[in-house]
């Protein structure tokens, strides 16, 4: 992995800015604390520095027992950062996570604070079959309580991951594991991203394409093959689902009229479903076109490449979506 | 070292608060003043007061689902939790608890769990936070039989026991999960020897016996403070009334009979009678006691009588620390 000095801004993986980002408030904040499946190897491989080893709890295969020892943890001072490995292991620990997690401040009419952060990786494209391959933030973003965010680049993942450290409610950061070792410009130093705020990716004023995580590469790549058409498209990156930049994303469709939206979850009650539904109540009368949704089909994904790889949002999927807007 | 004077009568003033509260609990929802589920710890005492009494002020605790007597053995004050009950503004909890959730930070009470199990792993975290933070407290963690069945409470024991985490592990076996029998869901005797699984101590203690409770939780408590580790401890006990206050069970699943038996050996009328016996308090003394808990107990129904409902509004309020752009809808 290249770590290329480019002024105070530098080219590193999305994976060492998920650790730049452990490094640094770990170091920062005492009260930070690690819990999770295998994490003992990031000292020892010198991903971290060895002195964290005390605040790194390499947790048994209990996911349910682990997560809430963090809320546990986050109730009485620490604020720990639990590793649930990949995404669908957090089903193994829903109670934890939305009953206890999620509830808590508001159950005790606000005497505790639970800054609590999950992270879940997702992986798919990788022949991993139904049980490792889940996209489930649309479930959570269902659970009010819970803040949501879905990091696409790795200047993100670092600012997100150390603003959820540092903010006094969960937190769940749905990495896409299609990103882990892609590279971005990074600055150096001390580096936040606030959690609700959208990025515009690029620029334009005939479709919004909203896309959700990993799914930022295929809209960019729509978005270039459209302009040599003459359609001019704005791609915005919601960053986080709860709480959702809902200025950003109606501001824009206000001026093109049209919306696409791009999820790699499951198709029924998606974040492209409750954005959709957003954009139908609150901007009705700017659509000049039916709101496209792009997402998973309603299937486990399944264990063959052949059976897989067509499921997921492609790049012809958001240029056929586009163009039938037309 | 063993109790004084004092703290033994603390203790039962502990086990009759809790009583008298109850007991008034009880009144107040029949009157239709408590809404939604009520379940009640009257036959408890014992195992609640005498595990309380062994813990420090700051010291946490994590109760259940049955769980008005933790809050008020660790010292709350009556009227807000009686206020939360009523579902009033003024309740400690502002209404978005009630029975199920009398937390109380003020005095350590961080949490009770509506979910059976649910808050084991929680009660683990307070301890690894006691541990990492080095501020010596302990947490004690009540649970029921019915929760020793939960994945829950084996990950959170091996969990503790693992990280040698300060937290005492505190069953109040009352014999059934709703209408359940214990014995007939539960593959082991005693659920204290599933301690042998974690290789940690697992005792059993009479429930009905507040000294008796107080004085393992008290080893348990010291051994969690010098660093060696959590504790299971099984109280075996009896609740008196029904799963839930106001529930209709169709069917005996526990006879009459037994019920009485258990009520021969109430945890209030043993300490009271050992108390006068051992010449640590008069008779009049443990009425004027009890009259004094009553009083307090009356105003504390007053109190949450006279507090408001909460406006519709502050359904929308706690959602978060930090409110979020457009908030809760």
């Amino acid at each position: 992995m290249s770590s290329e000095q480019n002024g105070n801004v530098r080219n590193i993986s999305y994976f060492q800015a998920i650790f730049e980002a452990h490094q640094e408030e770990m170091s920062r904040d005492e009260r930070v604390v690690m819990i999770g499946e295998d994490i003992s190897l990031y000292t020892k491989a010198g991903i971290l520095d060895a002195g964290l080893e005390q605040r790194i709890f390499s947790a048994p295969i209990s996911e349910n027992g682990f997560c809430g020892m963090g809320v546990g943890a986050a109730l009485t001072g620490l604020r720990p950062v639990v590793d649930l490995t990949i995404a669908s292991f957090l089903y193994l620990a829903m109670d934890q996570i939305v009953n206890q997690a999620a509830k808590i401040r508001y159950m005790t009419g606000g005497q505790a604070t639970i800054p609590i952060v999950f992270r879940a990786s997702m992986w798919h494209e990788g022949s991993n079959a139904g049980h490792h391959s889940d996209r489930p933030y649309p479930m959570l973003m269902n659970a009010p309580g819970l803040k949501i965010v879905v990091p696409a680049t790795p200047a993100d993942v670092k600012g997100l991951i150390k603003s959820a450290i540092r903010d006094d409610d969960p937190v769940v950061v749905f990495e896409d594991n299609s990103l882990w070792f892609q590279s971005g410009p990074v600055p150096e130093g001390e580096h936040l991203t606030p959690l609700g705020v959208a990025a515009t990716r690029r620029p334009g004023d005939d479709v919004t394409l909203v896309a959700i995580g990993g799914a930022q590469k295929v809209a960019l790549e729509a978005a270039a093959v459209l302009a040599d058409e003459g359609c001019s498209v704005e791609v915005i990156d919601p960053r986080s689902l709860v709480p959702l930049d809902r200025p950003a994303i109606l501001g824009s469709l206000e001026r093109t009229g049209r919306l696409v939206i791009v999820d790699p979850a499951n198709r029924t009650c998606s974040a492209a479903s409750e954005i959709a539904a957003i954009a139908a109540e609150e901007a009705f009368h700017s659509l000049k076109a039916p709101i496209a949704r792009i997402t998973t089909p309603d299937v486990p994904i399944p264990f063959s490449p052949s059976l897989e790889d067509p499921l997921y949002p492609a790049t012809t999927d958001i240029l056929d979506a586009v163009r039938k807007l037309q | 070292m063993p109790p004084t004077d004092t703290e033994r009568i603390a203790l039962l003033r502990s086990e009759l608060a809790i009583r008298v509260f109850e007991e008034a609990v009880k009144k107040q929802f029949a009157a239709g003043l408590i809404p939604g589920s009520v379940h009640l710890s009257i036959g408890h005492e014992a195992a609640i007061a005498g595990g309380c009494a062994a813990l420090a002020t700051d010291d946490y605790v994590i109760g259940t689902h049955r769980s008005h007597g933790h809050p008020i053995a660790k010292g709350a004050d009556f009227g807000p939790l009686m206020a939360e009950l009523m579902g009033r503004v003024d309740g400690v909890c502002k209404g978005k608890g009630g029975s199920m959730h009398l937390t109380d930070h003020s005095v350590g009470v961080m949490g009770e769990s509506g979910i059976v199990g649910g808050g084991l792993p929680l009660a683990a975290g307070a301890g690894l936070s006691a541990k990492v933070l080095g501020n010596g407290r302990v947490c004690l963690c009540f649970f029921g039989d019915g929760a020793s069945n939960e994945g829950s409470f084996h990950e959170s024991l091996n969990l503790a026991a693992i990280w040698q985490l300060p937290v005492i592990y505190l069953c109040e076996n009352n014999l059934y999960g709703a209408t359940t029998p214990a014995r007939s869901v539960i593959a082991v005797e005693d659920i204290a020897d599933r301690a042998a699984s974690y290789a940690i101590p697992g005792v059993v203690v009479d429930g009905q016996d507040a000294e008796a409770v107080y004085a393992v939780v008290a080893e348990a408590v010291e051994r969690a403070r010098r660093g060696d580790g959590p504790s299971l401890i099984e109280a075996k006990t009896y609740r008196y009334g029904e799963h839930a206050e106001g529930l209709i069970i169709p069917v005996t699943y526990r006879d009459e009979s037994e019920v009485e038996e258990w009520k021969l050996r109430d945890p209030v009328a043993i300490l009271r009678a050992r108390l006068i016996g051992d010449g640590v308090l008069r008779e009049d003394a443990a009425e004027a006691l009890e009259a004094e808990l009553r009083q307090q107990v009356a105003e504390a129904v007053a109190f949450a009588k006279n507090s408001p409902l909460p406006e519709p509004e502050a359904a929308f309020d706690d959602v978060y620390s930090n409110p979020i752009a457009g908030g809760a809808r």
